[in-house]
């Protein structure tokens, strides 16, 4: 993997500057709170990549309040609005797909051109979720042919804040499958990204603090899903949780268990869960934008 | 003036026929239970006991879910929808023809006014049937992708307070989608859940696409928790919901869940306040309060609110409690002891934190279980009676000085049902209707229903839409 090489010097002798990993909370880099770090290595675990931050409880606290501060207005501005910072985001991201293709091939050990196919794959999936802010009400909303003088219609709304557990192995594409769909509706979230490869989860960060998207829409954490996810399904201000990079069936048992406290919207992990990850290139329908999503009827008499 | 009182107008009860015991409807027969206990089902307005029923045991809980699987594997997939289709258009048939019993049934079983479950119960169970029967060939169409797949076995447990209605709005999407059920009716009021085991077997139902099994929270615990179910469909309290929940934790079961509620019923300065006085009237009045979605919190402008209250109060004093099979009789009788018991605890509990409390003259049957519309007034938001739900004819009224203020209260609840907003103002109302947490907003209008038209909560009032288009997705892999 000699082109991985070039993150540490650009061959020609000159020392390269390397870029510190933090977290993404209401729009900030902070460390975190704890101080802690933990090394994150290439997937076959020869190369020091990086220190990322150990998030902690404190942490995942903070960004459940960035996201809940977030959601008013990002929950309220308009559908074409939302459609275009989006589309702003994936333009960020075409900008930045060399290093994309660096932290992608060195984290899941991939040879550069499936690096860039997976790229290229998450740059279009934005895209493609990007879209889907003004045209969701359509497929999902109705006017509803009641039996009386009402008019009588159903909106899909967000259903607020929601905590993502990303899938551990596809870093990147499987991030922007599961984070896409929530925000792109009006919800706002709490990202835990892929423990051992949580590098191109950052630079994410870094594209999204750079695209006009209102800090605390995403918020960022890297470390243990096991140590900061217990915390996110207890959390009574979190409305959804969605397990999928989960890949423990007992641990999932228990944060379903714990999200049942307020009722959150689960989406629990895939079948088989800690076999392989399911094919993110596959077409992902309307399942994942419709998790969450609520739907409110509006009834009003009609009548002169 | 004079007083022109009311003659009595009872509906005859000669129409049904309650038989003196019950047995469980498995597998297309009504059948004895293996391990099952019997108990007594009471009418609610007298306390007669009107039938003995099973207590289903485990044993009773795997023969039924059985029998569904076997109908499932069975006959039921190897259906065309047309044909499923066909099969609820009977049922939906079926209610209508022996309509005037089943209202009956209900009215006795369960204590609401036949008024009411002579016009909204038993004609939104033939609706719901008749909606959803069209349904069943048209899958391909409902947005879900092609060829969508059901489920299997359906764990459906309903509550007491509209026992019919809710077992139309559990069945009838589960059928036409393809899946079989066993369906649980509440402890209290089992017995139009019997009538319509009668029906299916009017219709000629495969045997085990419906089963109907009786009992009271364990048999539902043992129901939900059975390995054998592959969808739970709860509608009651937000505490079992809860426990439904995390039973569920783990497996592959698919869950909606129609929880609690705690309504704000928003009243601005403009609005028509005569209409505005009977929404709230049938906001909370309506079925004794016994309505998940009911608006039993009362939030109206501070300069309007001397006028509505007196008009509201006024309203209130015309108001008929008493036998629920009289055909003028407004407010009948509280489904059981222990739901009188609760909403007499909370009312209590209101007085004693400092809200005013007010009931018009009314004087109350002496046997049977009854309590009088309630109004309270000087509610604050940390009042426990505006924050829980009580379930039963009590209103409690709150103020605020601006929309955003009403708002705020509106929203500050961690249930999500329901809401209503009167106003004249058309942007006002969309603009309410837009800024409530709510699954269902009635602007100008309060607790109406009907098949087409999407039901379900936010937040902790649970998940899931029953209704219309949305409904079908609760019982498809999708």
């Amino acid at each position: 993997m000699g082109w991985g090489r070039t993150s540490m010097s650009d061959g020609h002798g000159r020392l390269e500057v390397r870029k510190t990993y933090k977290l993404y909370i209401g729009g900030s880099f902070p460390r975190s709170e704890s101080g802690r770090s933990y090394e994150v290595r290439s997937a076959d675990g020869e190369r020091f990549l990086a220190n990322a931050a150990l998030a902690s409880r404190k942490d995942a606290r903070d960004a459940v309040v960035a996201a809940r501060k977030a959601f008013p207005g990002w929950s309220s501005a308009t559908a074409y609005n939302r459609g275009q910072v989006l589309y702003r985001v994936a333009e960020m991201l075409e900008g930045r797909r060399s290093q994309f293709v660096h932290e992608v091939g060195a984290g899941e050990g991939l040879k550069r051109r499936d690096a860039e196919t997976a790229v290229d794959a998450a740059v279009d999936r934005w895209v493609w979720y990007a879209g889907w802010s003004d045209k969701v009400h359509h497929v999902q909303g109705s006017s509803n042919p009641v039996a009386g003088p009402y008019f009588d219609f159903s909106v899909p709304e967000p259903t607020g804040v929601v905590a993502l557990v990303a899938p551990p192995a596809s870093s990147l594409l499987g991030l922007v499958s599961v984070l896409a769909p929530v925000i792109v509706t009006g919800n706002t979230a709490v990202v835990v990204a892929s423990e051992t490869a949580p590098l191109p989860a950052i630079t994410l960060a870094e594209v999204l603090a750079t695209s006009d998207l209102p800090g605390g829409v995403v918020n960022l954490l890297t470390g243990r899903p096991a140590e900061i996810a217990p915390w996110l399904a207890s959390h009574m201000d979190v409305n959804a949780i969605d397990l999928t990079g989960i890949g423990d069936p007992e641990l999932a048992t228990e944060l379903e268990t714990a999200a049942a406290e307020n009722l959150k919207r689960v989406v629990r992990p895939p079948a088989d869960a800690g076999g392989p990850e399911p094919d993110w290139s596959a077409d992902p329908g309307l399942d994942r934008l419709r998790a969450f999503l609520e739907t409110k009827t509006v009834w009003h008499p009609v009548g002169i | 003036m004079p007083n022109f009182d009311y003659a009595p107008a009872p509906e005859s009860r000669s129409i049904v026929d309650i038989q003196p015991s019950y047995g469980l409807f498995i597998g297309g027969e009504m059948v004895d239970p293996i391990d099952g206990t019997r108990f007594k089902t009471v009418n609610p307005a007298t306390e007669e006991v009107l039938s003995e029923v099973v207590a289903a045991g485990s044993q009773d809980v795997d023969r039924a879910v059985d029998a569904a699987r076997a109908a499932y594997d069975g006959a039921w997939s190897r259906l065309s929808g047309r044909d499923r289709g066909k099969y609820l258009y009977r049922l939906a048939r079926i209610v209508q023809e022996r309509s005037r019993e089943l209202a009956v049934l209900e009215s006795i079983d369960n204590g609401k006014p036949i008024r009411e479950s002579r016009d909204v119960d038993v004609p939104l169970v033939a609706a719901h049937f008749f909606y959803y029967a069209g349904w069943a060939d048209k899958l391909d169409y409902a947005g879900f992708g092609p060829d969508p797949q059901p489920l299997g076995v359906a764990a459906q447990i309903i509550p007491w307070n509209f026992p019919l209605l809710m077992l139309a709005w559990k069945i009838a999407p589960a059928l036409a989608c393809g899946n079989t059920v066993v369906l649980k009716p509440a402890e209290t009021t089992p017995l139009t859940a019997l009538a319509f085991a009668d029906i299916c077997q009017q219709a000629d139902l495969p045997p085990g696409v419906v089963n109907i099994i009786t009992g009271a929270g364990d048999t539902g615990r043992t129901l939900v928790e059975h390995p054998g179910v592959d969808k739970v469909a709860f509608t009651g309290s937000t505490e079992v919901g809860r426990q439904i929940a995390r039973s569920v934790a783990g497996t592959r079961k698919k869950v909606t869940l129609e929880l609690g509620g705690k309504a704000a019923n928003v009243v601005l300065d403009d609005a028509p306040l005569d209409q505005a006085v009977e929404g709230i009237v049938n906001g909370i009045f309506f079925n004794q309060g016994h309505v998940c979605c009911a608006g039993s919190r009362l939030l109206v402008q501070e300069s309007v609110a001397d006028e509505l209250l007196a008009g509201l109060k006024r309203r209130l004093t015309t108001l008929r409690l008493g036998d629920p099979l009289d055909k003028n009789t407004d407010i009948g009788a509280i489904n059981s002891a222990e739901q009188l018991d609760k909403i007499r605890m909370l009312s209590e509990v209101g007085e004693t934190e400092g809200a005013e409390r007010w009931s018009p003259p009314c004087e109350l049957p002496e046997r049977g279980f009854w309590f009088p519309p309630t109004v309270f007034t000087g509610v604050s938001q940390s009042h426990r009676i505006a924050r829980e739900e009580i379930f039963g004819p009590v209103l409690s009224v709150l103020t605020f000085r601006t929309p955003t203020e009403a708002i705020e209260k509106a929203n500050n609840t961690p249930y999500g049902l329901s809401a209503g907003v009167w106003t004249d103002k058309g942007s006002r109302i969309l603009w309410m209707a837009q800024k409530l947490r709510a699954g269902v907003v009635w602007a100008n209008t309060f607790n109406r229903f009907d098949p087409t038209s999407p039901f379900g909560g936010y937040k902790e009032s649970g998940y899931g839409r029953e209704g219309g288009r949305h409904g079908l997705g609760a019982y498809l892999d999708v």
